[in-house]
């Protein structure tokens, strides 16, 4: 790619922190996979070819390093009786959009991710469906139940109200 | 370079309310923090090959770029600031980010140049971007004193080559450095300004400025 690299994380650092968010909470494992995929993007990006749709290629370099991320959270994971104090994973409070991010972690894990990697990254169902198995029908029928488990929510229309005022 | 769009696949299906930009909105606070971490992670790992940053100046805003060997790019405005970094991308390394702590030294250098307070520059250059006979008139140009001129026939002469004139006046128009490589200070032999790559307000501007100091 002859292109700076500057661009790219101009143009896609949004929609990369968006899915690392839905992957794995809006929190500080999300802004490490957004670090490690823009790192190792930068690493690759002399010899990546121009043809490449950059959004798709990142999105999937973001799910690489996700999946990196929560097997390490889960490796350093130890049993105990009472649970510690943790960084909430679920944004800064008063961010406006933390809300939504909580509604987003609490899906069933196949409605998460197809609204991860469809809904926010923009893959196709069937490139979805090659990251987190299942059929692409699969995937279209996660990601459209995902999203109506989100209109529940009291927050998910919120910014249009606020643009009336 | 395919841009965003919203025709693409798997785009038709998303909901109407206004997409993702706008339901998970992203501060411009979170980005600025996440890519000051980037910057730092790839300087660490040796993979910033071109830092940059701008800056303003009397003669309008400036791009300023650096490789690990040093300082290897002044742009003025006019040259077109995303032109002037697809080139350092093709030509240097597409490995670019924006860095204005690396870009620090000189532009507090260049910041003390344009109050008056500084007369020559203590920068590592790295002059990739010139080769042969331009880059040798390139390295001969912070020679000339600050507030002297030189023609360019005298510069021709000295570079050792006094019939190369109009070559030097070439490798004066694609300094890949002005202001830092002072080729504001090579005029015709009858005084006139010449060409300028800031354009010729901006010459005047930085020989009035060395004149008054």
């Amino acid at each position: 790619m002859n292109e700076p690299f500057e661009k790219a994380v101009q143009r896609h650092g949004a929609t990369v922190l968006r899915v690392c968010r839905a992957v794995l909470g809006a929190g500080p494992d999300a802004d490490d996979a957004w670090s490690e995929t823009f790192l190792a993007a930068l690493r690759s990006w002399p010899d990546l070819d121009e043809a490449t749709n950059v959004d798709a290629w990142l999105v999937r370099v973001a799910k690489r390093k996700a999946v990196d991320i929560a097997r390490k959270r889960a490796r350093h994971a130890v049993p105990t009786g009472e649970l510690p104090e943790q960084p909430s994973r679920a944004g800064i409070p008063g961010a406006g959009d933390h809300e939504l991010w909580q509604a987003v972690a609490a899906l069933p894990e196949r409605q998460r991710l197809a609204l991860a990697y469809h809904y926010l990254g923009g893959l196709a169902h069937a490139e979805t469906a090659e990251l987190i198995g299942g059929s692409a029908a699969a995937v279209r029928r996660a990601a459209a139940d995902g999203i109506k488990a989100l209109r529940q929510q009291p927050s998910f229309d919120e910014p249009r109200r606020g643009a009336d005022r | 370079m395919t841009e965003k769009t919203e025709s693409g696949p798997g785009r038709e299906e998303r909901p109407g309310e206004g997409g993702p930009e706008r339901l998970f909105p992203v501060s411009a606070t979170e980005l600025d923090r996440l890519h000051i971490r980037l910057v730092e992670r790839a300087q660490d790992e040796e993979l910033l090959d071109v830092a940059y940053r701008t800056i303003d100046s009397p003669v309008g805003p400036l791009l300023l770029a650096a490789t690990a060997k040093g300082l290897v790019r002044v742009a003025y405005q006019r040259e077109g600031f995303e032109a002037v970094l697809d080139t350092l991308a093709t030509r240097v390394s597409p490995r670019v980010l924006e860095s204005p702590a690396r870009l620090d030294p000189v532009a507090t250098e260049l910041e003390e140049y344009f109050t008056g307070t500084r007369h020559s520059f203590d920068l590592a250059l790295d002059h990739t971007l010139s080769t042969g006979f331009r880059q040798l008139v390139q390295r001969h140009l912070p020679q000339i004193g600050y507030g002297h001129t030189q023609t360019y026939q005298q510069v021709a002469a000295l570079v050792g080559n006094p019939r190369a004139v109009r070559a030097v006046g070439s490798a004066c128009a694609t300094n890949p450095l002005p202001v830092v490589v002072p080729c504001h200070r090579v005029l015709r032999t009858d005084g006139s300004l010449g060409g300028y790559i800031g354009g010729l307000a901006a010459k005047t501007a930085l020989l009035d400025l060395e004149r008054a100091a």
